[in-house]
């Protein structure tokens, strides 16, 4: 056999050999459908919306705790760039943002930490578990499951709150945006079907469409997978410079590899 | 000599070379340091682990700058790093890619070992020191995996300290010595810190250093497994020989820009490698309350946790069998005896028990991060079967003039592993033994491939001569 033949092996054997084993029993486990977010980090008037939406419904027990007023301002396009001067800022978020106060009476600072003034033993009293900060919910559970997650609330009698949700079953969690989205029940799934993503059908419609509500939880979505990383929205821009750069510096260092190394046969 | 250390060289560093053998130790390892001339690709990733060592040292200590090594403040002060910091999101992305990098470019570098036979011709200590390297790395990792404190860094240490738990007699002790605790917490945290920033980086240098000096001592091996020191010119230099500086130290710059390429891709565009480099459950923080559904390794530890979780014995056998894994890598010199060090001049069977194993690593990787299914439990006993037969397979191929032999190892090995069988089968456990019933293949065939092929079809036992020169 030759020595090129033997390259090959490892180059394709190996590979075929993983995948053949592996496939031989299938099987993997399968998760909970989740539908695709399909979120712009980009789209500030989005991120906006999402801030707003999420101070308002949210951040009454859900805390940002590692996420900074106005470094989040800063970041969703409250900005010089965007004709925002820092008083702008600083009022928008004192009056429309920060609804907390500290011992003395005195507003929260628009450079401090997202947190709220629910405490963790009054949440353990009225929904028998701790609150979840939300900083890194956009890393640990990813967007889509977020998406699916507002949108998947169906009415449950059995359930302290009334409701339970299709991809966190059993959630101590009220539905927040029931009043928005309106109530679903879900219908269950014909025997021996699994696979199949729960459907949900509208009993009593809320003050959106079905569009609009996709519109405020996909808002929401993105704001909160922003918050789980700020740094999301500058490290593609540089990353592309970063590899241009090692390109150009790739095509250098082969010369001058081929320039020493002419003479060595 | 006890006289004046006289020097040709001039200005600042003559006066340097009078007091210290800078010269010398120049010529010795770079410019006058011979190695062959026909390094390939796979030559690259001792060079590369150099840098990835760099890259963690360096990330390292800007990390510690302001990493908080509490229970209370420790996943915070890594959030604050991550928004905070100016730039500590880049800091901490390249210290967690160049842990998953680090284990990339040393499996590489182990496996180049194996097919070139670089562990053969006086060049044992060479992997000794590597596996030593290779222990401390883990150690390394394992430790760096728990300061995060997140979830899986915390149900991660409790997995792999609780395996002490299962040495007899003075398990429990064992493992509390380590936590200095009855659970993990605070000051397993804080010792594992002092390991990680302090005790294991100075190891992991120091052996670099040694890993380097043998090598040195005894010289390179190549893809053709020749011994260039054999025919040298009339000045002693081998025929085959280039400096190392500048021609490798040329050739390697292009390669490390285009593992840097790679290295940032992954830092700007997927840091978290899809769970793998950064698993989703270690953004949240950990709670000794809270089990997660699913408790998976990082990825570089997972082939040797399916062979853990595959010995079902006993809790410590599991431990041993995880634990031998490792040793018997080890014990490669010794267990390879066939003089020919390059694959390119064994036979064919050789080749493919080599691929083989190559692949059975990365399986046995795959299920490690997978929840066990019957299908993938059976697989992982059967894959940790064929781990260690290779070694014995590789001991078999060591004297390929006598292929008659192949036949006995072959019975005795196939026995064993029927043998296995017969004491695991238990049809009250259908669903097992359905399994145990057909994934028998996997073992039975790679000894077959391996054994009875160069057995029956004499030209896959034929090893090839080796040339006097390197090729290419």
């Amino acid at each position: 056999m030759s020595n090129s033949i033997r390259k090959w092996i490892f180059v394709l054997l190996v590979p075929a050999m993983v995948l053949g084993i592996l496939g031989s029993v299938g099987g993997a486990g399968h998760s909970v459908p989740v539908q695709a977010a399909n979120i712009d980090l980009h789209d500030t008037a989005s991120l906006q919306r999402g801030a707003k939406y999420f101070v308002n419904y949210c951040m009454g027990c859900h805390s940002l705790k590692f996420s900074r007023y106005n470094r989040m301002a800063e970041d969703i396009g409250l900005n010089a760039d965007n004709g925002f001067s820092e008083d702008d800022v600083a009022t928008l978020l004192k009056e429309d943002v920060i609804f907390t106060y500290d011992e003395y009476g005195k507003q929260t600072k628009i450079g401090e930490l997202m947190k709220n003034a629910y405490s963790p033993k009054a949440a353990a009293e009225a929904f028998g578990t701790s609150v979840p900060d939300l900083s890194l919910t956009g890393r640990s559970r990813g967007s889509d499951w977020i998406y699916s997650y507002l949108k998947g609330f169906y009415l449950d009698p059995s359930r302290p709150m009334g409701v339970n949700n299709t991809v966190f079953k059993d959630v101590g969690m009220p539905h927040v945006l029931g009043n928005l989205q309106g109530w679903q029940k879900l219908e269950h799934a014909a025997e021996g079907e699994h696979h199949g993503a729960p459907k949900l059908t509208m009993v009593k419609p809320g003050k959106l469409s079905a569009a609009e509500y996709d519109k405020v939880v996909r808002d929401i979505t993105n704001f909160l997978s922003y918050v789980s990383e700020p740094a999301q929205l500058s490290r593609y821009t540089i990353g592309i410079f970063v590899i241009l750069f090692l390109i150009l510096f790739f095509g250098v260092s082969l010369l001058l590899e081929k320039e020493y190394w002419k003479d060595i046969h | 000599m006890a006289g004046i250390r006289t020097t040709e060289a001039t200005g600042l560093l003559g006066w340097v070379d009078e007091r210290f053998p800078i010269v010398e130790t120049w010529e010795a390892h770079m410019s006058k340091y011979y190695a062959p001339k026909n390094f390939n690709a796979w030559y690259y990733f001792g060079v590369l682990a150099m840098l990835v060592l760099v890259i963690q040292i360096v990330s390292g200590i800007f990390l510690t700058m302001h990493y908080k090594p509490d229970a209370q403040m420790a996943f915070a002060s890594v959030e604050y790093i991550m928004r905070d910091v100016p730039g500590g999101w880049f800091i901490r992305y390249m210290h967690s890619t160049g842990a998953s990098a680090f284990f990339i470019v040393v499996y590489f570098h182990m496996f180049r070992g194996l097919m070139y036979g670089s562990y053969k011709g006086k060049r044992e200590l060479v992997w000794l020191i590597g596996m030593a390297l290779y222990l401390a790395l883990m150690a390394e990792a394992f430790m760096g995996y728990l300061l995060p404190w997140g979830q899986m860094s915390f149900w991660g240490a409790q997995v792999i300290i609780n395996l002490f738990n299962t040495v007899p007699v003075v398990g429990d002790a064992l493992s509390l010595w380590i936590r200095g605790d009855f659970v993990i917490s605070d000051p397993t945290l804080n010792r594992l810190f002092a390991f990680h920033v302090a005790a294991v980086p100075l190891i992991l240098v120091a052996l670099v250093f040694v890993h380097i000096v043998a090598l040195h001592a005894v010289g390179s091996n190549n893809p053709d497994g020749v011994e260039i020191k054999k025919l040298t010119d009339d000045k002693g230099i081998p025929l085959d020989g280039v400096p190392f500086h500048p021609y490798y130290t040329v050739h390697d710059i292009p390669a490390i820009a285009v593992f840097l390429m790679v290295f940032f891709a992954i830092i700007f565009f997927m840091p978290e490698v899809g769970g793998y480099f950064l698993e989703h459950a270690n953004f949240e923080p950990a709670n000794p309350l809270k089990t997660p559904v699913h408790i998976a390794p990082v990825w570089y530890f997972t082939p040797f946790y399916t062979v853990l979780r595959a010995v079902t014995l006993s809790p410590f056998a599991g431990t041993l069998a995880m634990f031998g894994a490792i040793v018997m890598l080890f014990l490669l010199p010794w267990i390879d005896r066939n003089p020919i060090k390059s694959w390119r001049y064994r036979n064919t069977a050789h080749m493919m028990n080599l691929a083989i194993f190559g692949a059975v690593f990365i399986i046995l990787g795959y299920l490690g991060v997978k929840p066990v299914t019957p299908e993938y439990k059976e697989m992982g006993v059967r894959m940790t079967e064929i781990y260690f037969l290779f070694f014995a397979v590789l001991f078999a191929h060591s004297n390929a003039a006598k292929p008659g032999r192949y036949i006995i190892w072959f019975a005795v090995l196939a026995g064993a592993v029927l043998f296995v069988d017969y004491v695991r089968y238990n049809p009250d456990d259908a669903v097992a033994a359905k399994q145990i019933m057909w994934q028998w293949v996997w073992p039975i065939g790679y000894l077959s491939l391996t054994l009875l092929l160069p057995f029956l079809m004499r030209p896959c036992n034929a090893e090839k001569p080796v040339p006097e020169r390197v090729t290419s």
